[in-house]
């Protein structure tokens, strides 16, 4: 058989490309590193996801435009939760980084051993419990967005049915839930709210089918926990609607997008690294809401009237200042027990607080799985 | 026209070089990609395939080597013996989250005990819990001709979903704040698959498998049931005149590689998952499938293949982190290997004939 022709063409042209790179890579290797601030982000999804990994990589971004030549930054995307994050946080350890965020609840533990290996660099690990002298904590009260949503989606709804895509049942889903739902309630005393669990964080495919079979079910407008934008394409598509979720994602709803819950990261990772350079770091345990920007409302759509609009900033502002709690009493737990006397409001910590939160309220259908 | 024309006798020096030549056409392609996405091929492939084995902080790398291909190798040895035979079990997946949570179930059950007894206690039960598992689609498979294939996949999603139960259910951990994740093994000494050695990343699972490459090195050669199985694969009506049970066969191949899949989920889950978690299933028992071929279904050669396709592994994330190459391109390099591996194949048991005429 002979060698067809194609075959050494390609093999000759590949040989060439390689030989033309080559002679540039040892310009960039030469590059004097100097005492930058190294900061290392793992990130659970792809950058992008236009969600929550994008809207931490925008984060990254902003640490880079705020200190420039000072500091430099790498991640690494798609890290699955267990022994790899592991691995992957001790490279970016061994690498030379001071400061690492780990930006997803499942590298608590990972974070944590990591962190043991190296006690001299810097650790953030957001959504968690589990701090030691160098790793910190970090979320953002989402829930306040979810009442500012739920808000709007109780009046906006007029099958009186929303339809909720919820990712795994931890206490900052079911938060989100209530939260969603006690404000939707609290305009719209007949909204119902139908749950689908799709126990992942990322998958545009099960997203989709969630939004699908929550519209086949009644629902009107659409709220998710999870991180891709597919819910918000099928609510274009049906014609109903949706809001963002991690970010602003108006770009795939036009139509359908009411607002939208945005996570802004980049302040308080820009605080860190500032933090870590002048060396006044110290291990902390961050909860931020709408008040220090970390939680942000998208623009509302033009589709909502005015007096909402209006009642919508009303509450948000509420939030903000902390006039109004998300979750004021009198509120029940969904099998009647009372919760919240009437003007308590919730505790962060200890029994039946937020951080802990395994109930759904009085009204909300359905069973948190167990 | 192209046509594949079988090749009476296939080259048995290709057929061994056919994984060599694939990674070099991996190489070379991907470093095309990487050139399309405006990156260093040569620096690339460097730190894929070399830094984790001798470039800086290899020391660290090369342990994580071993706890990555650990598990690949032992679950490609169970599948060896029955895609030899031509059983194919494509639900590795799922009886490694069997292994995984029966075995971590059973070690839970006793929280907090101290004995030497639990851990060898959960590595029977683990091994156990995937021999089980996959004796749904062997009982299937003899009992109603059930295609094996197509059952033990779908196992697999089934397997995730009890383990999602599980987790958020009776074997959740009941100090964790309400997470679907269970306690840490990594807290709970006697039932911890530690690392052996400080910073070698050898645990218990990386020595049973090293063991079980010498035992089915020892099976595949010198052993009846080596012949047997070859022949069963090569010349079924052969084998069924020399006495093989085909019933059998499909029982023992199924059984075995459920049982080594079982036992190195246990090994995961106790030693670098650390818990059960419903993000504990990340692909093993699938990738273990390409390992298997790319080892060409012996024991040295998926040692070796193991030892790839972790590297890539790890060297990947190396990539990832310091080129700052999204991951996708790195999942593309991998495929690659797969791709290329079946393409040279084709090409050694085939031949290209370029004819005049029209359809064939």
């Amino acid at each position: 058989m002979k060698f067809p022709k194609w075959i050494i063409l390609v093999l000759a042209a590949a040989v060439a490309a390689y030989i033309y790179i080559s002679g540039q890579s040892d310009k960039d290797m030469a590059e004097v590193e100097g005492d930058k601030t190294k900061v290392g982000f793992v990130y659970v999804g792809p950058v992008g996801d236009f969600g929550w990994s994008y809207e931490h990589d925008q984060g990254r971004q902003a640490v880079e435009a705020e200190f420039g030549d000072k500091v430099e930054t790498m991640f690494v995307e798609s890290v699955p939760e267990g022994a790899d994050s592991e691995r992957v946080m001790t490279q970016m350890a061994l690498d030379g980084a001071d400061l690492i965020f780990t930006t997803s609840f499942g590298y608590m533990d990972p974070t944590i051993n990591v962190a043991k290996k190296f006690p001299n660099v810097k650790f953030e690990h957001a959504t968690g419990y589990k701090q030691a002298d160098n790793v910190s904590t970090y979320s953002a009260r989402f829930y306040e967005g979810r009442s500012v949503i739920g808000h709007i989606a109780g009046h906006m709804t007029e099958s009186n049915t929303i339809g909720y895509i919820a990712s795994f049942p931890i206490p900052e889903v079911i938060r989100g839930i209530n939260s969603a739902y006690i404000a939707a309630k609290a305009v719209n005393p007949d909204v119902k709210m139908k749950i689908v669990w799709v126990y992942t964080w990322f998958d545009p495919g099960k997203e989709a089918d969630a939004a699908t079979a929550l519209i086949e079910q009644g629902a009107d407008i659409i709220m998710q926990h999870t991180d891709s934008p597919a819910a918000m394409t099928i609510a274009e598509e049906k014609g109903i609607l949706a809001f963002g979720q991690a970010s602003d994602m108006k770009q795939f709803g036009p139509n359908a997008r009411l607002s939208s819950i945005i996570d802004d990261w980049a302040p308080y990772y820009i605080a860190r690294t500032k933090a870590v350079m002048d060396g006044t770091w110290e291990s902390t345990a961050t909860w931020d809401g709408i008040k220090e920007g970390m939680v942000a409302i998208g623009d509302f759509s033009d589709k909502i009237p005015a007096d909402v609009q209006a009642s919508a900033t009303a509450l948000k502002e509420a939030l903000s200042a902390g006039t109004t709690h998300s979750f004021t009493g009198p509120l029940n737990k969904q099998d009647g027990t009372p919760w919240l006397a009437a003007g308590e409001t919730a505790t962060d910590f200890g029994d039946d607080g937020l951080a802990g939160m395994n109930f759904y309220v009085e009204g909300v259908e359905g069973d948190v799985p167990q | 026209m192209i046509r594949l024309e079988q090749r009476a006798n296939p080259s048995k020096e290709m057929v061994m070089w056919t994984p060599v030549i694939a990674v070099i056409a991996t190489m070379i392609v991907g470093g095309l990609l990487f050139v399309a996405l405006g990156k260093n091929p040569f620096e690339a492939i460097r730190m894929i395939f070399w830094d984790p084995l001798m470039g800086a902080n290899a020391s660290y790398y090369r342990g994580q080597i071993l706890v990555k291909a650990a598990p690949l190798i032992m679950i490609a040895l169970g599948l060896s013996f029955g895609f030899r035979a031509g059983i194919w079990n494509i639900g590795a997946e799922g009886q490694f989250i069997m292994g995984a949570v029966v075995g971590g179930a059973t070690g839970l059950a006793l929280y907090p005990m101290d004995s030497f007894i639990v851990f060898p206690l959960m590595i029977v039960m683990g091994a156990l819990g995937g021999f089980l598992w996959a004796m749904i689609p062997a009982v299937l498979k003899i009992k109603f001709n059930a295609n094996e294939i197509l059952v033990s996949l779908m196992l697999v999603y089934v397997a995730i979903n009890f383990l999602s139960g599980m987790v958020t259910g009776v074997l959740r951990n009941p100090d964790g704040f309400n997470f679907p994740e269970s306690r840490s093994f990594q807290e709970f000494p006697a039932a911890n698959n530690a690392e052996l050695w400080a910073g070698t990343g050898v645990h218990w699972g990386v020595l049973v498998t090293l063991g079980l490459v010498v035992a089915a090195y020892v099976i595949l050669t010198r052993h009846i049931f080596g012949f047997n199985i070859r022949l069963a694969g090569q010349a079924p009506r052969a084998a069924k005149f020399a006495g093989v049970s085909p019933n059998k066969m499909i029982a023992i191949c199924l059984g075995l590689s459920g049982a080594l899949a079982g036992m190195a989920g246990l090994f995961e889950v106790t030693g670098p998952a650390g818990k059960l978690s419903t993000t504990f299933p990340v692909g093993y028992g699938f990738t273990a499938i390409i390992v298997a071929f790319l080892g060409r279904l012996h024991p040295i050669g998926i040692l070796l293949a193991g030892l790839l396709l972790a590297v890539t592994y790890v060297g990947g994330d190396i990539i990832q982190s310091k080129l700052s190459l999204p991951k996708a391109s790195i999942q593309v390099f991998q495929g690659m290997l797969l791709f290329f591996l079946l393409a040279v194949d084709v090409l050694v048991n085939f031949r290209i004939r370029l004819t005049n005429q029209g359809a064939v």
